[in-house]
């Protein structure tokens, strides 16, 4: 490999870090949102009963 | 809650200025004349890991205040810093062993006293979780791992002056990297891509540290409501 | 009596119940000293003929270390077993002297293997010096003041026997570099002042620290 393709090798796998990160905060964004459904559900059902 | 409303401008900020420095580091600085342009890989080996010493550093200063004045809220922002750090020291073990490549022709050297020094801290740290899973939730464990994260920064020093000593048994050769002396415009660059990667850093743990927050606000309400 | 001497007191009178203990059961220093020895054994084999003394003392660490977390494993057993800590927290003695005779008491465990260790390598292996027997003190200090306090974690947590040499192998990377460079560097005096530096700060901490392990 040529030294350009090392550094270009070195910043890639930097974002790859970064773009890793953001699709695991994803994965619990739409964890949080299928919960925050589920209770909003719940708390809709009390309302109907009570 | 001020503060809070604050990330967005704090992440918008940190994507202007990764932007700038990528192109500051690649295009803007000046060719190393010795290295050439492997040298490049400094403008971000570098911050990392400067940044991943500010995360211990920080997650240690958390668990001290924890044990001193306690408050579970310090608990989880120790954790979380110790996860950025752990995230930034595996990207400076990476950066640098590619660096390693490009400059000496292989992928770890024993004389390069940072990576040795990474890979300890890495291991460290790795442990630190693995206790932080094997012991039940609750103040206690607050308390452990805080003590844990304490012996960190202890072992930061203790190792660097170690490597530093074992180099003269292992190694009696020691690599330099840095030349003689960096230009202006090399130095401002540098700065900018230091700049960047802190706050790339901290806006990570500040979005890390709100999403345990709605957690454990959303536990409390599935506790409330069942 | 003054505070101290009741200090002291303390730690001896915790200390003495761990030897006494142990002279009862025999559970870890028949363990320990086998250990050391087979492991040495085991090294003759192990390393090329012909390997000089260096790399021969580089074993002698190894076998060390893993002897001591040998010995650490078992360190809080008795406590553990018998429901005692939560006794001893309570009870009215500062609670880093219940550190501290720990570590007193896995120190002597360690020393004694160590008296073993020493001249079987010397035996098998290579002349030992001065300096490089320092060396071995100044580490096992070291080691169990860390260690104990390590050890008493890992008593904490659900996997106590893997997540201690996990804890403890990232601390004790400084004690083996000081107790090989004193072993066989000319400068041996350096390493010793730096296992010197490193017993001195890291058993403040423990020390300091031991109370927020402990308590529930």
């Amino acid at each position: 490999m040529s030294q350009g393709q090392y550094v270009a090798l070195a910043y890639g796998v930097v974002l790859v870090f970064v773009l890793l990160w953001a699709t695991i905060i994803a994965a619990k964004l739409s964890r949080l949102e299928s919960e925050t459904a589920d209770l909003a559900a719940l708390a809709q059902e009390r309302e109907g009963d009570g | 809650m001020s503060s809070r409303n604050s990330l967005p401008l704090f992440a918008g900020t940190t994507a202007v200025l990764l932007g700038l420095a990528v192109v500051v580091a690649l295009l803007v600085a000046p060719e190393d004349a010795n290295q050439g342009v492997s040298q490049r890989i400094f403008y971000f080996h570098v911050p990392i890991a400067l940044t991943a010493y500010l995360c211990f550093g920080l997650g240690a200063w958390k668990a001290l205040r924890l044990l001193w004045v306690g408050g579970e809220r310090r608990d989880v922002e120790s954790y979380t810093w110790i996860h950025q750090g752990t995230i930034f020291g595996t990207l400076t073990l990476i950066t640098g062993s590619i660096w390693a490549k490009a400059s000496w022709g292989v992928w770890w050297s024993w004389g390069s006293n940072q990576l040795v020094l990474f890979l300890v801290l890495f291991l460290f740290y790795c442990a630190y979780f693995m206790l932080r899973f094997s012991i039940d939730e609750g103040a206690r464990r607050g308390r452990i791992c805080a003590v844990y994260a304490l012996f960190g920064v202890a072992l930061i020093p203790a190792s660097f002056f170690a490597i530093r000593l074992a180099s003269d048994f292992i190694h009696p050769t020691v690599f330099s990297r840095e030349g003689p002396q960096m230009t202006g415009t090399m130095f401002g660059s540098f700065l900018v891509c230091w700049a960047a990667i802190t706050l790339l850093a901290y806006v990570m743990y500040r979005t890390e540290v709100v999403g345990k927050r709605i957690d454990a606000s959303l536990r409390e309400l599935r506790e409330v409501l069942s | 009596m003054s505070a101290a001497s009741l200090y002291a007191a303390d730690v001896v009178a915790l200390a003495r119940k761990d030897l006494r203990l142990e002279l009862r059961a025999r559970d870890t220093l028949p363990a320990m000293l086998l250990f050391v020895v087979s492991t040495l054994v085991v090294f003759h084999f192990a390393l090329p003929a012909g390997t000089g003394a260096d790399a021969a003392f580089g074993l002698l660490w190894i076998a060390i270390v893993f002897t001591a977390l040998l010995g650490l494993a078992r360190a809080w057993a008795p406590e553990r077993e018998g429901g005692a800590l939560d006794g001893l927290v309570l009870a009215p003695c500062d609670r880093s002297a219940i550190w501290l005779g720990k570590t007193l008491a896995v120190l002597i465990f360690l020393m004694t293997a160590e008296l073993v260790a020493v001249p079987a390598f010397a035996l098998f292996f290579a002349p030992i010096d001065l300096v490089a027997v320092a060396g071995v003190v100044l580490a096992s200090v070291g080691i169990c003041a860390v260690g104990s306090l390590l050890a008493a974690m890992a008593a904490a947590s659900r996997g106590r026997e893997v997540i201690l040499p996990l804890l403890f192998l990232p601390l004790a990377i400084p004690l083996v570099v000081g107790g090989v460079g004193a072993g066989i560097s000319p400068e041996g005096a350096a390493y010793l002042s730096f296992l010197g530096l490193y017993d001195l700060v890291f058993a403040i901490l423990a020390w300091a620290t031991f109370e927020y392990v402990v308590t529930e």
